[in-house]
């Protein structure tokens, strides 16, 4: 937060998205450990070597391997092939294999150096937002990626309820909204209700198996049939190709956002070039289907809500894939925009507004500002709890869309005399048999004194948390024992092993963390101290003044003196200094090499549009140093 | 159900030891949240038992109270605190949740009066020919001929307008049926918020009548609207 306003933390290449995309880099020749690249820098692996990278690893995260099988026919996820059923699935990446709690945790470890870099302080805590369609095992796979990534986790916070967060700063004070969300993997529809500051999430629904990879993947599938039909080459062998087809169809896809046409030229491994053109039309007509699926979670959410499409104050878009000109038109027609004389609010990134929003939840978990002091966010459960009953039909404990924290308390008993446990089928889902629901964990009662059947009268508490995960807690009551629970989640990792997971335990250490930042700020340090030593032969030196020149010299020396001593903070400001000083040198060097159109710029921004040496190594704004 | 503690017993506070009456949320002495007070979900809100209530002043009342005790305002306190204030949130969101809804309102004053009502989640005994009400009897029987033929229609891939038509048509009579009960539900909520003894005894038992009468039609209405909602 900056003032009373959220703002994005840019990473060190100064985007400020850092893709899930995570890379194994090579093994050291050594034969230590190789080290993990997150992100842009992880991009150009997947086209070099695919089988060392993996991307859009939501997708996988707290399903079990019969779930997945959709997901690895269209992505080139390789499964460790050891994995037996009812395991957490592992993925093989090079030599190495993960679960994907463990891949999400070094795209959460990054984000976090990237905001450690940003306040240089620590950064030990967070609030992670998830698609609001997230079942108990995909939120507890979250959270315990954030542990192994070390970082406590504060909240979870649904994605579309953050969008209506960050919109809700400066927004009128009541009224309904619908949060539209169609993001790269996943689909999400919230309905809240705003009112002083209360945002109360009224029904949600979704489905977290649908978004813009599915578009990829149609355009991708399409050319791949082409090429086979046209060229007779099964690009499908060479999953390198595969991946660069893949970049391609992206591409034309953000292409046609725009544009009326796009088109594909690739060049084949037999040296024929594929060339094809799509129009828009066509590409619509294509994505019909996928988006045509958004439309009933929609539906299904206003009558949860108890509401028709024309109660609808105000919608908010969210996700890349809002930016598909048939995606507007589809929300338009479902909630009647035009027609009312509406249009969809899109004033915030779609990209970026769910993370700004997280940032407005923690400050009110932080409690520590007025801007957010009245703000409260009251959201819901997705999916309807319960427990399987006899005949393997589903009793209903909780139902979906309850405002959590919720709860229900059921009673059990024994049906053999002197029975000591009790197991319970706990399921999530709408359908009416237990098979048909996601199983969501087996409780065995245990210790249950041993009496005539029936007789035990034991007391179940089902709690649903403000993180959208269910806790359990048993007691017997004519006894007034507390029941020994043993909980076997039906997928998902036990507590120990998450521990085993936990990432580089030197994150931890604040005496290891400030050697880090000192390392790092040493290293920026002289990074752009050999830069400016070469940059004095450049004729654009000449052309400074006098005092340009000594003033530079100063900060020269400074930045080489302090640089010897081990204040982090006074390294960092003189870094910072010398590139404020040579902002005048790069500016006349931009001129003497390209257009006057990076007039303005720093040394850092000028090296990065001329991609010359003279980068200065903080791409991004400066933090406040104490 | 809730745990029934009687009030008048003074409990310690968990934090500063002072006694205080088991109905408060917050300890009247150091201000530290408490666990969840004994009492139904009608003194959560600080209401008498009553059916006919004021929809806009509970929001209002649900709304005040969530800005105190929601755990987002215990982020960053004890383990205790943390604990009371999920377990007072999940009481509030359950009351609130409870209260708000007119047919879960009736159900659950019935409950806390002792009357037996038969279990909504269950929904295995829908088709047990001994709860159709008995007026009902004969249409009832119609209509499921009728849903039968239109399933295996659409199985068929057939349409029959005629078919559809009439279903319809049963649609909407069961609707208004299911809004004769809602009406003479509310003139019981009457009698009973304002009757003595012996009228509330009454109007218990015909409420609960009247709510096996409510599920039932409900239940049939969501089987005709599926049925003519599948193609």
């Amino acid at each position: 937060m900056q003032g009373d306003a959220p703002v994005v933390i840019p990473g060190v290449d100064g985007s400020n998205l850092v893709p899930s995309v995570v890379a194994l880099d090579p093994m050291p020749a050594d034969g230590g450990r190789p080290t993990v690249t997150v992100g842009n820098s992880a991009r150009k692996t997947l086209i070099e070597s695919p089988e060392r990278v993996i991307y859009s690893v939501k997708r996988l995260m707290g399903r079990g391997l019969e779930e997945i099988q959709d997901e690895l026919k269209l992505f080139p996820f390789r499964l460790a092939d050891d994995v037996e059923a009812g395991e957490v699935p592992r993925i093989q990446l090079g030599e190495l294999r993960f679960t994907p709690p463990e891949i999400s945790a070094y795209i959460l470890r990054q984000l976090k150096r990237n905001a450690e870099r940003f306040f240089g302080a620590p950064v030990t805590q967070a609030v992670i937002t998830v698609p609001a369609y997230f079942n108990d095992a995909q939120r507890q796979a979250t959270k315990d990626a954030g542990r192994m990534a070390g970082l406590e986790v504060l909240r979870l916070v649904n994605e579309p309820t953050a969008a209506a967060l960050a919109y809700g700063l400066d927004r009128a004070n009541v009224g309904t909204i619908a949060v539209y969300d169609f993001g790269g993997g996943t689909f999400d529809i919230s309905i809240l209700k705003l009112r002083d500051g209360i945002f109360e999430v009224q029904s949600t629904n979704g489905d977290t198996h649908l978004g813009g990879d599915d578009i990829d993947n149609l355009l991708l599938t399409i050319a791949l049939d082409e090429i086979y039909a046209e060229h007779g080459v099964d690009l499908r062998l060479h999953p390198g190709a595969v991946q660069a087809l893949r970049k391609a169809a992206i591409e034309a896809k953000i292409r046609l956002s725009s544009e009326q046409f796009a088109s594909f030229d690739i060049e084949l491994p037999n040296g024929d070039r594929y060339q094809r053109e799509i129009p828009r039309g066509v590409f619509e007509l294509l994505i019909e289907p996928v988006l045509a699926r958004t439309a009933a979670p929609c539906k299904q959410a206003l009558t949860d809500a108890g509401i028709t499409a024309d109660q609808v104050d105000e919608v908010v878009l969210v996700g890349g894939s809002t930016r598909i000109p048939a995606v507007r038109s589809l929300v338009d027609d479902l909630f009647r925009l035009a027609a009312r004389g509406k249009k969809p609010h899109t004033e915030l990134n779609p990209d970026e507004v769910v993370a700004l929003g997280a940032a407005v939840q923690a400050d009110i978990l932080a409690g520590a500002s007025k801007s957010t002091e009245e703000m409260l966010l009251l959201d819901v459960t997705p999916l309807s709890l319960g427990i399987e009953a006899l005949g393997g039909t589903v009793a209903r404990i909780i139902q979906r869309n309850s405002t959590i924290p919720a709860s229900a308390t059921e009673h059990f008993t024994t049906g053999v005399d002197g029975q000591t446990n009790v197991a319970i089928h706990v399921v999530q889902g709408e359908r009416e048999l237990a098979a048909d629901c996601r199983s969501l964990a087996r409780f065995d009662l245990k210790g249950i004194p041993p009496m005539t059947a029936g007789l035990p009268r034991i007391e179940v508490r089902f709690l649903i948390d403000a993180d959208g995960i269910l806790q359990v807690s048993a007691r017997e009551q004519r006894s007034g024992l507390a029941a020994e629970i043993e909980v076997k989640p039906t997928y998902g990792l036990t507590d120990e092993q998450v521990e085993t997971m936990i990432l580089d335990s030197f994150d931890h250490a604040e005496e290891d963390f400030a050697k880090r930042l000192l390392i790092e700020a040493r290293n920026e340090a002289e990074s752009i101290l050999s830069k400016v030593g070469g940059v004095r032969t450049n004729p654009a030196w000449g052309q400074l003044t006098g005092e340009e020149q000594s003033a530079i010299q100063a900060a020269v020396t400074h930045l080489a003196s302090v640089n010897q001593g081990d204040d982090m903070s006074a390294i960092r400001e003189a870094t910072l200094a010398l590139d404020k000083a040579t902002g005048r040198l790069a500016e006349l060097m931009m001129d003497a090499a390209v257009s006057t159109a990076l007039r303005g710029k720093t040394m850092t921004a000028a090296g990065e549009q001329l991609e010359e040496a003279v980068t200065a190594p903080h791409a991004m704004a400066p933090a406040e140093f104490k | 159900m809730l745990k029934v503690i009687d009030s008048a017993v003074p409990v310690a506070c968990w934090s500063c030891s002072v006694a205080h009456n088991d109905v408060t949320l917050f300890c009247p002495h150091c201000s530290k949240i408490q666990p969840p007070p004994g009492g139904d979900y009608f003194s959560v809100f600080g209401l008498e038992e009553r059916l006919d209530l004021d929809l806009a002043a509970l929001e209002h009342e649900f709304h005040r109270l969530s800005r105190k005790v929601h755990p987002d305002r215990f982020a960053r306190s004890g383990d205790n605190e943390r604990q009371w204030s999920l377990a007072d949130t999940a009481l509030l969101n359950d009351a609130y949740r409870t209260l708000k809804d007119p047919l879960h309102r009736t159900e659950y004053l019935l409950k806390l009066r002792g009357a037996e009502i038969g279990e909504e989640h269950s929904g295995k005994d829908r088709k047990d020919p001994s709860r159709v009400p008995a007026d009902l009897l004969e249409e009832v029987f119609e209509l499921n001929m009728q849903l039968e033929e239109m399933r295996t229609a659409h199985k068929m891939g057939e349409e029959d307008p005629d078919l559809q038509a009439s279903l319809e048509q049963a649609k909407r009579k069961f609707d208004g049926l299911e809004q004769e009960v809602d009406q003479d539900l509310r003139k019981q909520w009457q009698l009973w918020d304002n009757g003595d003894a012996a009228a509330r005894k009454a109007a218990e038992k015909t409420m609960v009548a009247l709510l096996d009468r409510r599920r039932y039609l409900s239940n049939l209405v969501r089987d005709v609207t599926e049925t003519l909602g599948a193609e």
